[in-house]
């Protein structure tokens, strides 16, 4: 029983940080139709920022999380502006390769600046503590950790912020909009551009509070650490269906609990640790074979 | 306005590149008769790039030293030692396209790398095709020379290194239990995680779990979590410094108390920053301990020191011992025949490098001793030492 409560928390710390990254995917693919392939490395341009808020600035960490979120966000608004919005009449593979071009241009932009020793942030960042008991219950065995209900939280929080603007808000509403039909939405008086621009501001903001929860949780960054992540949180979206918000947090705490869960009991019947991708990408596959639009998804109709 | 622009990026372009054609070290007093290339293939960039950098440093002084007394004497005439370096980006694939790159365009007389074995494995397969000698400083795993008389190295074997560590991790902590933690995706951890096991299970120590990941994981919670369940004395993990900090300090997390033992794929000072106070009093086995270098070592320090400003970690000290032994080859060949530069090579009875003594055996490996480091208060130091049975040879 410890055992499952210890792993069912690793998955949760886990799944946590593939979902926040995998919001950003799934809200620049419900307005634009965009795969973001550079974000991936917008998440790892938030985590190193994170370095330099608490390093250089030597700034606590909820400000350094702030600060990242909000230069981030104008980072991806910029990207946007220059990258893709001039492509926004052309082909889909055109911007896609636009796409893969910025995630390699903030890779190496990244390894020129800083070099390709992996950082860490600093000792006095999260002074990792383990719980004794937990809502009043004792733990025994379990080792649970303050980072671990940091990254949990947040993430949740996060989540329902989010949720909370493409519902109940007028921005929301006119993301919503703009992913329905974006041609009828300018003609409402709706300046597509901000709403994109606004798409873009919170998708990366929420990549760069997943790349410092997990510069916490696994202190080594290098400019390469967007790339597995990037794309392991892209296929947690389009598994959970991508484009919506809901099937992006499913999906990544999916992901989550089998990445842990295949390794943990997979030797009880016999399957070493070396099967787990295997065996993850496997069951990932079972289910879009079932529903190709992903778990939350809904088939697009195309007007030929 | 642009075509200003373009002019200036290129002249930027032509000067960078002139710059990059001086060769390093080059001496006015010597009377050159020629140019030696020397490849080396180190990780620039990707996951470890201190081990190339390290490679690097150490391969700049070697060749500085040897041209500064006119470079190597070859039938009365001095060759000038010209080094061309390549990335391999810590990946396979690149090792062998630059490999055959410095091989067929460069056309070097032998080749200095790769470290790691998942990267000298696969090129050693490249120089000795076609045929040229190749020297890989850090590499453990047997693989590397097996069948290849092209090809040769300076570090001793994971077979050795398996049984030191067992052997030590009994000695030191009457283990009883031991668990594994390794990478099945790279050769050196995976080959060394099996000779760790065997060899622990041979001296009585039961290896309770083997757990696995692979290559740019970072979460390791469910396999520590499963080994922690078993309770093992002591946890072994023959990773790099980027892995080994997340191990520890996710281990220390989930509970364990016990000791985390490793091997030299630790000995890069920048684990000791990245790991923090986690790492501190743990042990790991190694090739050469700065505190117990004998004269040729610590000559080497020295000048390393004052050069670069650091102590040379094992893969800079393995670098150098490299480029000795090649040095030695071609003045005992008296050649520039890469067959002859071979042969030299595998005639090379005793060596006494910055990391000690050692012999070959026909395998092209050398027989060594290693060392026990500790981790204590920010530094690597010595701890203990382990030889092969009989070894060094009297009088040494």
């Amino acid at each position: 029983m410890e055992f499952f409560v210890q792993q069912f928390f690793n998955g949760l710390q886990l799944g946590s940080l593939y979902a926040l990254i995998a919001l950003g995917y799934t809200m620049v693919y419900g307005v634009l139709l965009l795969i973001n392939f550079a974000h991936g490395d917008i998440f790892m341009v938030g985590a190193f920022l994170g370095v330099f808020g608490s390093m250089v600035l030597d700034l606590p960490f909820a400000l350094t999380l702030v600060l990242a979120m909000v230069l981030t966000g104008m980072m991806g608004v910029g990207i946007e502006r220059v990258a893709y919005k001039p492509l926004r009449q052309a082909s889909r593979l055109s911007v896609v390769i636009t796409a893969l071009g910025v995630g390699l241009l903030l890779e190496n932009g990244m390894l020129a600046l800083t070099g390709a020793d992996p950082r860490s942030y600093p000792a006095n960042f999260i002074e990792t503590k383990a719980y004794d008991s937990f809502l009043g219950i004792g733990l025994g065995d379990v080792s649970i950790t303050n980072v671990k209900i940091l990254i949990i939280v947040l993430a949740a929080l996060l989540f329902l912020g989010l949720y909370t603007i493409v519902q109940r808000t007028k921005w929301g509403m006119a993301m919503r909009a703009i992913s329905y039909d974006k041609f009828a939405v300018p003609l409402m008086g709706v300046s597509q551009d901000q709403v994109i621009s606004i798409t873009f501001f919170l998708g990366t903001a929420l990549a760069a509070a997943g790349g410092i929860l997990w510069g916490v949780a696994f202190p080594v960054l290098n400019p390469y650490m967007g790339l597995r992540v990037g794309w392991k949180a892209f296929i947690a979206a389009v598994v959970g269906g991508i484009g919506d918000i809901r099937g992006a947090a499913v999906g990544g705490l999916l992901l989550g609990f089998i990445e842990i869960f295949v390794p943990a009991y997979g030797k009880s019947i016999g399957i070493s640790s070396t099967w787990r991708d295997p065996i993850a990408f496997g069951l990932l596959l079972i289910i879009l074979v079932v529903r190709p639009t992903g778990l939350f998804g809904v088939a697009r109709r195309q007007k030929v | 306005m642009n075509k200003r622009l373009l002019t200036l990026l290129l002249t930027i372009v032509i000067v960078m590149g002139a710059i990059g054609t001086i060769p390093v070290g080059a001496q006015d007093d010597c009377d050159f008769a020629g140019e030696i290339y020397v490849g080396v293939i180190a990780p620039l960039t990707g996951d470890i790039p201190k081990v190339g950098q390290s490679t690097v440093e150490a391969a700049e002084m070697a060749v500085e030293e040897i041209n500064a007394e006119c470079g190597l004497e070859i039938d009365g005439e001095s060759y000038e030692i010209v080094i061309i370096v390549e990335d391999n980006e810590s990946k396979a694939e690149s090792s062998v396209a630059v490999a055959t790159r410095l091989i067929v365009e460069e056309d070097v007389i032998a080749i200095i790398g790769p470290q790691s074995s998942k990267q000298a494995v696969p090129t050693g397969q490249v120089a000795n095709d076609r045929e040229t000698p190749m020297i890989s400083p850090w590499s453990t795993n047997p693989n590397t020379t097996v069948d290849r008389p092209w090809v040769f190295r300076v570090a001793f074997l994971d077979p050795f290194q398996g049984p030191v560590v067992a052997n030590f991790v009994q000695a030191e902590f009457g283990a009883a239990s031991a668990a594994v933690l390794y990478d099945v995706a790279s050769d050196y951890p995976k080959g060394l995680a099996e000779n760790f096991r065997d060899a622990a299970e041979a001296s009585g120590i039961e290896v309770v779990a083997f757990e696995s990941f692979t290559t740019g994981d970072t979460d390791f919670s469910s396999q520590l979590t499963t080994i922690i369940a078993e309770e093992p004395a002591v946890i072994f993990t023959p990773q790099y410094y980027n892995e080994v900090p997340l191990i520890v300090q996710q281990a220390r997390e989930l509970g364990f108390e016990g000791p985390i033992v490793g091997s030299d794929s630790w000995g890069t000072p920048d684990l000791i920053e990245l790991c923090g106070d986690a790492c501190n009093g743990l042990f790991f086995s190694t090739h050469y301990a700065p505190d117990i270098a004998t004269e040729v070592g610590q000559t080497f320090i020295n000048a390393y020191e004052e050069i670069y400003g650091a102590k040379p970690d094992d893969v800079a000290a393995l670098t150098y011992d490299a480029f000795q032994l090649l040095f030695t080859a071609i003045e005992d060949a008296q050649s520039l025949d890469k067959a002859d530069v071979r042969d030299a090579l595998a005639g090379i009875e005793l060596f006494e490098g910055v990391t000690g003594v050692m012999s070959f055996d026909e395998q092209g490996d050398p027989i060594k001793c290693a060392v026990i480091i500790q981790i204590k208060d920010g530094a690597f130091t010595y701890y203990d030492s382990a030889c092969p049975a009989g070894f060094p040879p009297e009088g040494m």
